[in-house]
């Protein structure tokens, strides 16, 4: 042996002398002899030759790159939810091509069993009529959904995208442990652990023959353009929205796909056509990629409790006018029951046997499985028949090796006597375990692997890796994220180099643009709402600056225009119990409503998240966290001022952002109309407030000195403030981006860019609103602006906004 | 016995008037055996934008109506003919109640009117401990299905209080009988949880009463709206046999079948929200004439 490969070989045994294979257990890097299996041997060579320095600095890039493409999970507890940095287990897990070859027959072969299944369940209902199934276990499970008994679905498929969850036991060989063909999560988390993993390993990566995830993503978004019956339509995934756990990656792989994001809101139907609201009117959609459950899909037609889906969806299913993905009612296949049947039923539907077989699994509604189940209770998992949960998924229903859950019922005798249907025991699953870096120390970790299915008209192509997922501890139950459980690239490795795979196909043709998509209303509603509350934001914490610089200069705070910014704040919302009281010590600087405007914000952006970049989401946040731990923590006066101050500047921040980088498409307009609408309103008010003849001396100035303009007029009157040259700068002077003339000159020009804004030279009436408002403005002079043109102007503008939301977003 | 039924129901919206999609369930079916439909209209007014006439899973008549724009008030009205044919009381071929079970294991198929959809958890009816004991405590092992459900009908009569405003239409079936009281739909929903848990396979039926009692006879309760019984499955002979709690009879000559289900949640004469953010009224009126 050459001295470099010894030198070599002795880094790794050194690297590796801490992982020691757990009793009783396989695991992915060693074999049963201990010794280091094949396709891992290089990978380990690799990472053991790093010095811990440089392994540190390779996973903190990973780390680097998931932060900055902002990936996350939502995680629910305690009632509340909070997003979570994503848990990346840099060490990725490696299987050889011939045995993922091996796999991919079993998991191809699984799958035409179950879309066999599923089309009986809803079609012929041989198999519970012959007896091949439970009647009673289909009739009792809320999955199969009777309005869909009868419906074919419209590409004559019930499956087209299906994950398995499967692993390996202790003899090495791999079982399926739960199938998920009702709306599969991970496949976009999968990818983003590739990008990840992939950066912390970049030099071993790129020559190690990993098989490449893109080309199945790119066979997969062909098969699913092409189940569209017009080409125009543009497919779209259907999300639950912002608050599922998994919504980062719906909004990621739709833009990674080139898919639309919708919601149940965004889509109506119509004469059995389903449609999405646009700001352009209705538009047909016949292909939807769902990841929202069925039966919250139709308040109508399944769960009338749902506030997710859309009225009429079930009628345009059965119409045959759409295709979801996977056809409704597939979720009765995730039922744990079903694998106690699964076994025989290939052998009856396919002719053969499983090829994968799926862990041991036995319903106790007949008495022979009850009592076989009774009699093994101690290396059972029971729990109840109709849950979809994976095995080592905890369940407070089940009971696992003698130790009841929370809510199980302990009477296990009775309840297999009388209502052994409702149970199902399965063996307590043992999983492999694969390397994970644990304080810069290799150590066995139990893992269990999603793999993805994606039909395509040549059948069904696998996806060369998956989703793993690695435990925080030896416990096997400790693998789901919330209980700390991280996630794993997966690799399979050939022995010969691999295709280089992109999602981009080769030009075909000369050069065409294409043209944006149509924005839903929703998103419309939600980016106006977006500009408007950050606009809004922004008027706050002027007058709150403006305030606590006068109480620096004058601590008692009786100056008038003290009192007139305090009532200006109080209109806003902005007031807190002491202000009244005046007591500068207890004042509460960051008031609740400013908080409360911010996180409106968030959560209109959060809502149209795929639309904007990452760096706007993070500012936005950056800005909400600032404010957040500035409140209780300034005290008035030149504290707070200089901390509004920096809000200010932080709001600048993810406007600049927002108007330097984003694409002038008609969401933009929205997002613009809605901060200029915003704008001309807040200096409506400032105007007639602070230039009215009631209002104290100094209050000019402090009107100057909110609109940020105290330089301009400086410069443009060399004279102190009087009310004309105030009226004239803030009010009508079209080159002063705070004026109100200019708001109005940019709704006007914004407006002019919507759908429908003009037809063959007629204006919509929201088109001549704008106009109006803008003529009105334009046409003053600082003497005909009074208070009572003034109050007409505020009028007309916050009219603009009910004629917006009556005009695009209904 | 040939009846007159004319079903009217208005909604009625405050100032922020409604639209939206329903699916209506409020027409007599045909059923075999059981009742035969001579003519049926259903008039909105004013006119849906969209109207669809189909069947649910269950057999039932379903119409789906669509509205546009936004209204003030939505009305439609059922006018239909009706034949009831009677159905022979006389024996009982009921099995033992504790064979029941096998029966039911033997009905593979899973049709609108099999057995298994009738069993165990549906979206209004769970299992409650005090109905289960209270329909424990009103049966022995060797009754038939009939003479148990008769049995437990006619308890659950004399327990339950019929009051119009105690209860309404989302109250569970463990409310309403923990404070024994409740209408028609109570009744039915405690006697379904009552009949599952005893292991009978039990069914929603929602329908109308006739109006005006034969003379002699006492008017029934839940004649002036839609009215809601229990059908109970006696076995492979005897199939579903109707009872009506509210009134503790078996349901004879005087009740038109409108649709079937596992709970409300199947029959509910209007499904989906109108689109309103303000007040809305319902106003139902039912006349049933015994020609």
């Amino acid at each position: 042996m050459p001295l470099s490969s010894r030198i070599a070989a002795d880094a790794a045994a050194a690297f590796l002398a801490a992982y020691q294979a757990l009793p009783g257990v396989a695991d992915e890097m060693r074999d049963a002899n201990g010794a280091v299996r094949p396709v891992w041997q290089s990978f380990i060579h690799h990472v053991s030759s790093q010095s811990p320095d440089q392994l540190r600095h390779q996973i903190a890039s990973a780390d680097h790159y998931l932060r900055d493409a902002g990936v996350y999970y939502r995680q629910y507890g305690e009632g509340v939810s909070a997003e979570r940095e994503w848990p990346l287990s840099h060490i990725p897990v490696l299987i050889d091509e011939a045995d993922w070859e091996r796999i991919c027959a079993g998991l191809i072969q699984r799958a035409n069993l179950l879309e066999a299944v599923v089309s009986d369940l809803y079609g012929q209902n041989n198999l519970a009529r012959e007896g091949h199934l439970p009647a009673s276990l289909i009739a009792a499970s809320p999955e199969w959904l009777r309005p869909l008994v009868g419906v074919k679905p419209r590409g004559g498929h019930f499956l087209n995208f299906v994950a398995f969850e499967i692993g390996r036991g202790p003899d090495g060989e791999w079982w399926v442990l739960g199938d998920r063909t009702q709306a599969p999560s991970g496949v976009g988390f999968a990818l983003q652990n590739r990008v990840a993993t992939a950066r912390a390993f970049a030099d071993f990566y790129a020559g190690a023959n990993v098989h490449r995830l893109a080309g199945f993503f790119r066979h997969f978004r062909d098969a699913l353009n092409n189940m569209r019956h017009v080409e125009t339509n543009r497919v779209s995934i259907l999300t639950p929205g912002p608050m599922n756990e998994t919504y980062f990656e719906h909004a990621y792989i739709a833009r990674y796909l080139g898919f639309g994001l919708l919601e149940g809101e965004d889509l109506m139907v119509e004469n059995g056509q389903l449609m999405v609201r646009t700001v352009a009117g209705p538009i047909p959609i016949d292909v939807l990629w769902r990841r929202l459950d069925a039966s919250f899909t139709d308040p109508l037609e399944l769960d009338a409790r749902s506030k997710l889906g859309t009225p009429g969806l079930v009628g345009a299913v059965r119409q045959g006018n759409v295709t979801l993905v996977n056809a409704l009612g597939s979720g009765i296949l995730e039922i744990r029951a079903l694998l106690a049947f699964l076994p025989r039923l290939c052998k009856h539907l396919l002719g053969e046997p499983l090829a994968l077989p799926n862990i041991a699994t036995w319903w106790c509604g007949h008495p022979a499985e009850a009592e076989h189940v009774r009699r093994n209770a101690s290396r059972m998992m029971i729990g109840e028949a109709l849950s979809t949960r994976l095995p080592f998924e905890l369940d407070d229903h089940a009971m696992v090796g003698e130790t009841p859950g929370a809510s199980f019922d302990a009477d296990l005798d009775a309840r297999l006597r009388h209502a052994g249907a409702n149970l199902v025991g399965q063996e307590v699953v043992t999983l492999s375990t694969t390397p994970a870096l644990v304080d810069g120390v290799l150590l066995p970790r139990p893992m269990s692997l999603r793999a993805f299915l994606a039909r395509t008209p040549d059948g069904w192509r696998v996806m060369p890796g998956g989703f793993a997922r690695i435990g925080r501890s030896p416990d096997p139950t400790a693998i789901a994220m919330r209980r700390g459980g991280s996630a794993a690239d997966v690799w399979i490795v050939s022995p010969r180099p691999v295709a280089q795979e992109t999602m981009l196909a080769a030009p075909t043709g000369p050069f065409s643009r294409a043209t944006p998509g149509t924005l839903p209303s929703r998103a419309a509603d939600n980016l106006f709402w977006l500009g408007r509350y950050v606009e809004r934001t922004e008027g706050h914490l002027r007058l709150l600056r403006a305030l606590h610089l006068r109480l620096s200069e004058n601590p008692t705070g009786t100056a008038p225009t003290v009192t007139l910014l305090r009532k200006a704040l109080e209109e806003r919302g902005l007031a807190s119990q002491d202000l009244a009281s005046q007591d500068l010590d207890t004042e509460e600087v960051v008031p609740e409503g400013l908080l409360l405007t911010i996180g409106s914000a968030i959560n209109s952006a959060g809502k149209v998240r795929d639309r904007f970049s990452v760096d706007g989401w993070m500012a936005l946040n950056d800005l909400a966290k600032t404010a957040r731990r500035f409140a209780g923590h300034l005290t008035a006066g030149d504290d707070s001022a200089r901390a509004m101050g920096v809000l200010l500047r932080k709001v600048s921040g993810f406007t600049g952002l927002v108007h330097e980088n984003m694409y002038r498409f008609v969401g933009w307009r929205f997002m613009s109309i809605g901060r200029a609408l915003e704008r001309a309103q807040f200096m409506l008010d400032t105007i007639s407030r602070m230039t009215s003849t009631t209002a104290p001396e100094g209050a000019l100035d402090l009107a100057v000195e909110i609109a940020d303009s105290a330089m301009t007029h400086r410069r443009r009157y060399t004279i102190a403030t009087t009310r004309e040259t105030v009226v004239d700068l803030l009010g009508l002077d079209s080159l002063n981006p705070r004026s109100v003339l200019y708001s109005a000159n940019e709704l006007h020009e914004h407006v002019g860019f919507l759908p429908g804004a003009n037809i063959f030279g007629e204006m919509s009436p929201l088109a001549r609103a704008v106009l109006k408002l803008q003529s009105s403005v334009a046409v003053q002079t600082p003497t005909t602006l009074d208070d009572a043109t003034l109050a007409t102007l505020r009028e007309q503008a916050s009219a603009l906004s009910e004629l917006l939301n009556s005009t695009y977003f209904r | 016995m040939l009846y007159d039924v004319t079903l009217r129901m208005a909604y009625r919206f405050g100032e922020h008037a409604a639209g939206g999609r329903q699916i209506l369930r409020v027409t007599p079916p045909t059923v075999q055996d059981r009742q035969r439909v001579i003519a049926c209209t259903l008039d909105f007014q004013p006119r849906p934008m969209e109207r669809g006439d189909g069947r649910d899973f269950f057999g039932n008549v379903t119409v789906e109506a669509a509205y546009v724009n936004a209204w003030r008030e939505i009305a439609f009205v059922v006018h239909a003919r009706v034949s009831r044919m009677v159905e022979t009381t006389g024996l009982d071929l009921s099995p033992r109640l504790d064979s029941l079970a096998s029966a039911i294991e033997r009905c593979r198929a899973l049709g609108p009117r099999s057995p298994q959809h009738f069993t165990g958890r549906s979206i209004r009816i769970q299992a409650d401990p005090a109905i289960a004991a209270f329909a424990r405590d009103q049966i022995t092992p060797d009754m038939t299905v009939v003479e148990a459900v008769s049995a437990v009908n006619v308890a659950l009569f004399g327990e339950l209080r019929f009051d119009a405003d105690a209860t309404d239409v989302n109250t569970p079936a463990s409310v309403a009988f923990a404070h024994r009281h409740g209408v028609c739909q109570d009744f039915t929903h405690i006697m379904i949880t009552a009949l599952r848990a005893i292991g009978v396979p039990a069914g929603y039926v929602s329908g109308l009463l006739r109006t005006r009692p034969p003379e002699g006879s006492p008017r029934l309760e839940g004649a002036d709206a839609m009215h809601a019984w229990v059908m109970a499955w006696c076995g492979e002979d005897l199939g579903w046999v109707e009872f009506d709690p509210t009134n503790g009879i078996i349901v004879a000559n005087d009740h038109i079948l409108v649709a079937i289900g596992r709970d409300y949640a199947d029959v509910s004469p209007v499904t989906g929200v109108f689109k309103t953010t303000g007040a809305q009224s319902i106003e139902q009126a039912v006349d049933v004439i015994a020609l």
